[in-house]
């Protein structure tokens, strides 16, 4: 088992040896590796934005990186009316950030999916080599009521594929909702129970309206599905068609990362931090909470974790557990990296050097 | 022939050799240069057909006045050099 770690200044690999983590190999030093996946055929997937040149993705196979295609939207209508809600601004039909890279079905080998800002979904049927634009979702008149969240634009960050059906997935976009696919992404219909409480009155349940941060499915339990909202903590257990709302998350409900359990339903782990205006972990001290109850109640875990003037906030992509459930990895948005090996009772420190992380994922 | 020359910071991501292209506009000379060198579209191009943001393109001594179309007239003897606009950190 590798670790990938994706950050504002390139891709690291980390590999278990007998004195722990450590990281064997560096790839794109210097670039912004913002999102990156193992395919079910074994290769390493790493996007790249350049910032100056464009997003573009590479593949990594033996010993050889390889660029290939990378999403691309059509040529923008002349006629085409779509703006931002919050600036009447004109949607650009241009990628600025390649947000998340997932697999497709495991039957399905060649099948990949990438979530953009601004709010694309693409999907690739050949390993990468070709992309399109999942046109049902993009022309939903819904698309153009997305409003962004600390980005101009609003964006897709989670793509989770039912390991049940490979026609089914759940997607989740900052700031548009949750929506679901029963036909390999054909149509899409949009998922009830978050709630907004910034919203204006009557608008709290607008499902269009909601802010998922990340969304995790439980892989062996698929219909359940944790949702760390920028509202709050919400459990879907119908495959996140409808969300049930956990008030009560010591020692803040906010926060950007959930990671489930792969097999129990009933676990999950959060890095809360303070809400909205703030983004940092409460009292200086970073935590992170788990359920072994499916939310009813939560152990505020901080062995290992700095526990005064930590600034350290654990971005939506930068929490992973590893097949068996005891091994976690967190990264910060301060360069810090940290690994558990027991289920997240204590923590190992990997590195406190490292560039803002972008994504932490067991391969 | 105009010809293009190109950053050496792209030369990290993309093989962009500098080269001579038929064209008398910049629009025309940069797709001769795509013809021949695909790859590189989309890091100096974005889909919509615009330079990038933060890249600069220089006709000569005079910085491009069109990058949405990329109109502006070249002659013969015009250097055009792609590169990359200060930004980040």
């Amino acid at each position: 088992m590798s670790l990938l770690v994706g950050t504002r200044k390139g891709l690291f690999t980390l590999e278990r040896g007998v004195a722990g983590w450590a990281i064997e190999r560096v790839d794109f030093l210097g670039e912004p590796v913002t999102a990156g996946v193992v395919g079910h055929d074994g290769a390493v997937y790493a996007a790249l934005g350049t910032g100056h040149f464009g997003s573009h993705i590479w593949r990594h196979e033996g010993d050889t990186w390889t660029e290939i295609g990378a999403p691309a939207f059509p040529e923008r209508p002349a006629d085409a009316t779509d703006v931002s809600p919050m600036t009447q601004q004109p949607w650009p039909w241009t990628v600025q950030l390649l947000w998340t890279l997932e697999n497709g079905h495991p039957d399905r080998p060649d099948e990949l999916w990438c979530g953009t800002i601004p709010g694309g979904l693409f999907h690739s049927t050949d390993r990468g080599d070709t992309w399109s634009l999942v046109r049902s979702l993009w022309d939903m008149p819904e698309r153009t009521q997305w409003s962004g969240g600390g980005y101009d634009f609003p964006g897709i960050h989670t793509v989770s594929v039912d390991p049940r059906n490979a026609n089914n997935a759940l997607i989740a976009i900052s700031c548009g909702g949750a929506w679901i696919t029963d036909d390999g992404g054909a149509s899409w219909a949009p998922t009830h129970g978050m709630r907004n409480e910034y919203m204006p009155p009557g608008e709290e349940y607008n499902p269009v309206a909601q802010d998922p941060h990340r969304v995790a499915r439980c892989a062996g339990e698929p219909d359940v599905v944790w949702n760390q909202h920028h509202n709050g903590v919400f459990r879907s257990v119908d495959g996140g068609r409808n969300w049930t709302e956990i008030h009560e998350r010591p020692p803040a409900v906010f926060g950007f990362a959930v990671a489930a359990h792969p097999t129990n339903p009933d676990i999950a782990w959060f890095a809360p931090a303070v809400k909205d205006e703030m983004r940092v972990p409460v009292g200086g001290a970073l935590v992170v909470s788990r359920t072994t109850d499916g939310g009813q109640s939560f152990e505020v875990l901080g062995d290992g974790l700095p526990q005064e003037h930590s600034y350290d906030l654990i971005y939506r992509h930068a929490f992973d557990v590893d097949g068996t459930g005891d091994v976690l990895a967190m990264g910060s948005t301060t360069g810090s990296l940290w690994v558990s090996e027991d289920a997240g009772d204590h923590w190992e420190t990997v590195s406190n050097h490292l560039p803002p992380i972008h994504f932490a994922r067991f391969t | 022939m105009p010809s293009i020359a190109f950053t050496r910071n792209l030369r990290r991501h993309v093989d962009c050799p500098n080269a001579d292209v038929e064209g008398t506009t910049v629009a025309e000379c940069l797709a001769a240069y795509f013809a021949a060198h695909p790859r590189v579209r989309s890091y100096v191009l974005d889909e919509q057909g615009s330079v990038r943001k933060h890249v600069v393109v220089f006709v000569g001594a005079e910085q491009l006045r069109d990058p949405a179309r990329q109109t502006d007239p070249v002659e013969p003897t015009t250097e055009i050099t792609v590169m990359q606009a200060l930004s980040g950190g």
